[in-house]
């Protein structure tokens, strides 16, 4: 068997990983745009604070590709896949044949319109190494940044970039920061963490035009507000790479349609990680889940599958884990159902249930062992089963009753399976 | 493989499995002059609600979350072992946001996480928990049997 991998983070990893558990021998060729080893997208932020380095980015091992029998085509772009006459066509004309191919293209972040911004210089996004390298390159401790975007990557690039200057704004059309993962209550409190270090936001409103004089440039908001600044970053939000399937045929909505084993509408074509759609084991809506955990759990089912064995299925729920300056949040689920929240003013925690299940969380702050509340969600566990008023103070497995725990305690794997086995 | 089991039952919630799990990871030695007069960050952690206890650590599932979510790619299976680069953490805490059990724990100094390596890297590759367990109520062996 030939397997062609489109991509080269954590869904194409997941990818190699799970075709070599089920064969050491089948051919996997990797084809990916950007010229790099694997490295960690995520990890951009830390390079910026120097938390971590060029070498300690690598997302798997230097001889990762030489290790696990993979032909990498790094710095080549794949242009189109022909599903009947099963070939992926490259840049410059190369065709490679597969068997099965995966489709791992995450995604590409927006740069929305706006009056006079084509009289700014440098405008940068920051979902990639090389993006991370050039706002190094350009940002000193005189620099102005101005960030279009309060979301995860906004506001992980101002925290960044804070390590280097002091002068950051960052503004957003939602009233709060975080606003796709977060409630009120919690965005307030981690506004004014935010604030506290040194991160000027300007929240609620957008920028109505951009204005340069000289090298330094102007934004005007909508409240009336102007922002001088020296670097702008776009950090407004990312469209899944859809293209290559979308061309070949294949089903497409925001992302590319996709289902539990990680199946296109196209025979022997497979899509992984941020570029595709799938269903929300707590909602059951399909979405784009654009986290790394989903992405790299996806490309190992996909792995699996496309080597020919059976591929454990987990639920995919939205989940993140995010800090900013010592600050840690972690959330997951859907916030629906009752809510019970507390909050001492600096830490904060919100729980949502509905039908006898734990539906969602928010964490800020304290958030020692919040795992166990993310398998309630993700095994669906019945609340009236365990002590969940005391979960909810203390996250513990004494909570679980006696047998109970010591089936936990005992196998691992019996987590596993009442996961696999959730519908 | 051999890993750590706990016995509820014999638990007697003397929390001295965290004490030399502290100093096994502090290079053992002398434990009282190592622990005298400063908090203790064990990796293996004694639930105990008065009338129950038990000690939690990391269970080495053969399907981790933790490694499998890890954005770092700090996280990797060594002969069985779940073990973590603390050089390549970043302190994100998606593991502490994916482990069932609660098993991974912020590391002391806030910037990386850390959890229960079965002292492959201390006290050479036998559990100091389970040896110095005065109850064995802990116990290191295959499969759990007498669990």
């Amino acid at each position: 068997m030939k397997h062609v991998i489109i991509g080269n983070s954590a869904a194409a990893i997941g990818c190699v990983e799970g075709i070599r558990r089920a064969s050491r021998t089948d051919d996997i060729v990797l084809v990916a745009a950007e010229p790099h080893h694997t490295y960690s997208r995520p990890l951009i932020s830390y390079l910026m604070a120097g938390k971590t380095d060029r070498t300690k980015i690598r997302y798997r091992p230097e001889n990762f590709y030489r290790a696990n029998g993979v032909q990498a085509k790094l710095g080549r772009r794949a242009l189109g896949i022909d599903p009947a006459g099963k070939i992926v066509t490259l840049d410059g004309g190369e065709t490679i044949a597969y068997d099965n191919v995966l489709v791992a293209t995450g995604s590409d972040p927006l740069i929305f319109p706006a009056e006079g911004l084509d009289q700014v210089e440098n405008v940068r996004t920051f979902t990639t190494l090389d993006d991370a390298e050039a706002l190094l390159r350009s940002v000193t401790a005189e620099t102005r940044v101005f960030v279009v975007g309060a979301g995860l990557i906004g506001l992980k690039c101002a925290e960044g970039l804070r390590a280097i200057t002091e002068h950051i704004t960052v503004c957003d059309l939602a009233p709060r920061v975080l606003s796709s993962i977060l409630e009120d209550a919690p965005a307030a409190i981690l506004r004014r963490h935010l604030e506290e270090n040194g991160i000027v936001l300007k929240l609620g409103t957008s920028v109505s035009s951009f204005a340069r004089a000289g090298a330094a440039c102007t934004a005007t908001l909508r409240t009336g507000e102007t922002v001088p600044f020296d670097q702008l970053v776009y950090a407004a939000g990312v469209r899944p790479n859809t293209a290559l399937v979308k061309d070949a045929g294949g089903d497409v909505n925001r992302g590319i349609l996709v289902d539990t084993l990680c199946r296109t509408s196209l025979p022997d074509v497979y899509a992984a990680g941020d570029c595709t759609e799938s269903p929300d084991a707590c909602s059951g809506e399909r979405k784009v889940m654009a986290l790394l955990p989903n992405a790299y759990l996806q490309g190992e089912t996909a792995g699996i599958t496309m080597a020919g064995a059976t591929a454990p299925t987990l639920p995919l729920l939205p989940m993140n884990a995010i800090g900013f300056f010592g600050l840690h949040l972690l959330c997951a689920g859907v916030y629906d159902g009752e809510r019970t929240e507390h909050t001492d003013g600096q830490n904060y925690r919100s729980f949502y249930t509905r039908d006898n299940t734990l539906r969602g969380y928010i964490l800020l702050g304290r958030v020692e062992r919040a795992g166990i509340y993310t398998a309630l969600i993700r095994g669906r566990t019945p609340l009236d089963a365990l002590d969940f008023a005391a979960l909810r103070d203390q996250p513990g497995l004494i909570a679980f009753a006696g047998p109970v725990r010591a089936e936990i305690l005992r196998n691992q794997d019996n987590q596993r399976k009442r996961e696999a086995a959730a519908p | 493989m051999k890993k750590i089991y706990v016995r509820e039952e014999w638990c007697l919630g003397c929390h001295l499995c965290e004490y030399y799990c502290a100093n096994a990871n502090l290079g053992g030695g002398n434990m009282a002059k190592a622990l005298k007069g400063r908090p203790v960050h064990p990796r293996i952690r004694v639930e105990d609600d008065g009338k129950i206890s038990f000690a939690v650590a990391c269970r080495h599932c053969d399907e981790p979350l933790c490694r499998k979510g890890c954005i770092a790619g700090a996280i990797s299976v060594a002969d069985g072992v779940v073990c973590i680069d603390r050089e390549k953490c970043v302190g994100c805490y998606t593991c502490i946001l994916s482990c069932p059990y609660g098993a991974v724990l912020p590391a002391e100094d806030g910037h990386a996480v850390q959890k229960c390596e079965l002292c492959i890297q201390t006290a050479g590759g036998s559990p100091a928990c389970a040896e110095h367990c005065p109850n064995r109520a802990i116990v290191f062996e295959e499969g759990g049997a007498s669990a």
